[in-house]
């Protein structure tokens, strides 16, 4: 019998402490088959974050460091100087990335550093417990917004893909979602476009994904993938950013 | 062997590199900066990575990341600078991680001041980041023990996996003296089996973590991680003692400070009076024993810092009241003068 689904090699065999229904688990089994599909398990070394996926560690089928909050960057920029051949990744959250480790995020993408970080776009800090997160929308409610975000108040939202890609040192930034199995397929193949570039030497990539947290949202699974397609997507537009290949083409 | 004339800071570059050392991440401060700027030059130069981060915060964390692949690493920076690196040491330490993290120690608290100080003994010694755990700290007091306490410092680090600190002040850092580099053609670096280096599909993943959900593993993990440090108490203490056999006042003092106390043992030898010296060079683990042994024999102890008294509590714990414990510290970047501290034996004795 032919098999026709299985379980990716980079994916260690324990179950996953995600929510029903939350998209962490989409995009830890698409990173895993990409880095099947490149046969680099045995080199690679991923950097978990402190956020709802602190336990990647233990969920990756490879070499592993748990980061402080928001410093994965700094952390994999000493994995990948100490071994240039080991192809290292981050996993993070909004507020990793975009509020307590912004500056790691912004220097490792100018510095061109040589890692790729799939960045987590759920608009909430997930993990403890529904905060307003850099990414959360205006007029959003959260257990610290809970009037809703207010400009007056609290600012405006960030969009990291847009302002990391006003910097030379990236060579490739996409935002993706991972509402439809189409761009779930499109998340794929930019997550495998970010490792290639790194085994290609090209330099810093990020991928976007905007993901949902039904649990904080207060939303059932099929209602939160409306959520976002509705309000996220319309002030996070999916897409190219960054890509140093398309550039030298045109 | 040859000696060389160098600067402390310079010192401390050239052994870590001799030292094995192919890794430095650093945020520029005063008064260390001759230390990423030697190793801004030598680096690219011998195929190491010298790499200026955008912060201490970061500097710490490529270190980590750095150490927990295999290799040795360094950071080093001053009193605000290690302020913000502590939140990485103690992940450091909850990772059982070994590297050296240099703190050339300046007047605080906030931005303070440039001029030498010891007021971060607190920060380094019961340590400045959260949680139950240890940090070796050697606090040299010449060039030359800098040298030799910079091989110590990776060598200790990498025997027990555990961060260790150089401790030293501005003037140590500015001061030069001929210095001598021990030889390490045919040294080898330890074998680091848990580091992560790609699995090569030939093992299991390796996974650097301090993050223990269950309390009862957690607190297993540190009662063994205690044994550990019981060890280094046991067997890494690190002291010079100097007049002690007929002492009636000892004198206690680390790093610069002990130079000028002694000069001032001096005077106040050739004034009749016996004064001796005990001077940590491990300021964790600390000399508890010869001071608690010095404790029962002689009519005072005085000891001296650059703070307002920080080192002269663990000398009170050790002197446990067998005899009084006197302090004299001059804090802010002012340094004290030989003739001060001699004027304080004379007050005891
Ligand atoms: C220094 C520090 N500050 C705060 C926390 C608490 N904390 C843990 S996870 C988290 C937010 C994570 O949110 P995000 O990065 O958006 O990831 P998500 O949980 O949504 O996946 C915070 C604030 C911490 N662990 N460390
Ligand atoms: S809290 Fe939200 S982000 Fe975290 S696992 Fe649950 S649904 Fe996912």
């Amino acid at each position: 019998m032919a098999i026709v689904f299985q379980k990716p090699k980079a994916l260690s065999d324990v179950p996953l402490h995600y929510c029903p229904g939350c998209t962490h688990g989409i995009v830890h089994r698409l990173v895993a088959e990409v880095i099947d599909e490149l046969g680099i398990e045995g080199s690679t070394i991923g950097v978990a974050p402190v956020g709802c996926a602190v336990f990647a560690y233990n969920y990756f089928n490879c070499d592993m460091q748990e980061a402080a909050h928001g410093r994965a960057p700094a952390v994999a920029t000493g994995i990948k100087r100490a071994n240039p051949e080991n192809i290292v990744f981050t996993y993070q959250g909004d507020g990793d990335l975009a509020a307590i480790g912004t500056a790691e995020t912004v220097h490792a993408a100018a510095r061109g550093e040589n890692i790729t970080i799939i960045f987590i776009n759920n608009a909430i800090y997930g993990m403890t417990g529904g905060q307003m997160a850099p990414t959360t929308l205006v007029g959003q409610v959260t257990q610290t917004s809970p009037y809703g975000r207010k400009v007056e108040a609290q600012g405006y939202p960030i969009r990291m893909s847009e302002m990391l890609s006003t910097l030379e040192g990236p060579s490739y930034i996409k935002r993706c979602s991972v509402d439809s199995i189409k761009n779930i397929n499109d998340t794929k193949r930019a997550i495998k476009k970010a490792f290639q570039n790194q085994i290609d030497k090209k330099g810093f990539s990020l991928v976007e994904v905007l993901s949902t947290c039904p649990t904080n949202w207060g939303l059932s699974p099929v209602e939160a993938l409306d959520w976002l397609r509705e309000n996220m997507i319309p002030h996070y537009p999916l897409g190219t950013y960054k890509d140093i290949d398309a550039e030298q083409k045109a | 062997m040859d000696k060389v004339l160098m600067k402390g800071n310079e010192a401390i570059a050239e052994a870590a590199i001799r030292a094995g050392c192919r890794h430095f991440f650093g945020y520029p401060i005063t008064p260390q900066t001759e230390i990423s700027a030697y190793m801004a030059r030598r680096m690219p130069k011998i195929g190491g990575t010298f790499l200026q981060a955008e912060s201490e915060v970061a500097a710490i964390n490529m270190v980590y990341g750095a150490a927990g692949a295999g290799v040795r690493a360094m950071t080093s920076s001053s009193s605000p600078g290690i302020s913000l690196k502590s939140e990485g040491i103690s992940y450091i330490a909850g990772a059982d991680l070994p590297c050296v993290i240099v703190n050339i120690v300046r007047a605080g608290p906030g931005l303070g001041g440039i001029q030498p100080a010891q007021s971060d003994y607190f920060q380094a010694v019961k340590g400045g980041g959260h949680g139950d755990y240890r940090m070796i700290v050697v606090a040299p007091s010449s060039i030359q023990e800098i040298v030799d306490s910079t091989f110590l410092a990776f060598d200790l680090a990498d025997k027990y996996r555990m961060p260790v600190m150089l401790m030293g002040d501005g003037m140590l850092g500015q001061m030069m003296e001929p210095v001598a580099f021990p030889d390490t053609t045919g040294v080898k670096l330890p074998e680091k089996e848990w580091a992560t280096t790609g699995t090569k599909k030939m093992r299991k993943p390796n996974i650097i973590n301090s993050l223990y959900i269950q309390p009862d593993e957690l607190e297993a993990l540190i009662k063994n991680r205690w044994k550990k440090y019981i060890e280094i108490e046991q067997n890494e203490v690190r002291f010079e003692a100097e007049g002690t056999e007929d002492a009636e006042i000892i004198l206690v003092a680390y790093g610069a400070t002990a130079r000028i106390v002694k000069a001032a043992i001096k005077k106040a030898r050739e004034n009749g009076i016996k004064a001796g010296l005990i001077r940590p060079i491990t300021l964790w683990p600390f000399p508890s024993d010869v001071i608690s042994a010095a404790a029962k024999k002689v009519k005072a102890i005085l000891c001296v810092e650059m703070s307002m008294g920080q080192m002269v509590e663990d000398v009170r714990l050790s002197a446990a009241g067998a005899c009084p414990v006197h302090f004299y510290g001059r804090t802010g970047g002012v340094v004290p003068i030989p003739a001060d501290v001699y004027d304080e034996i004379r007050r005891y004795v």
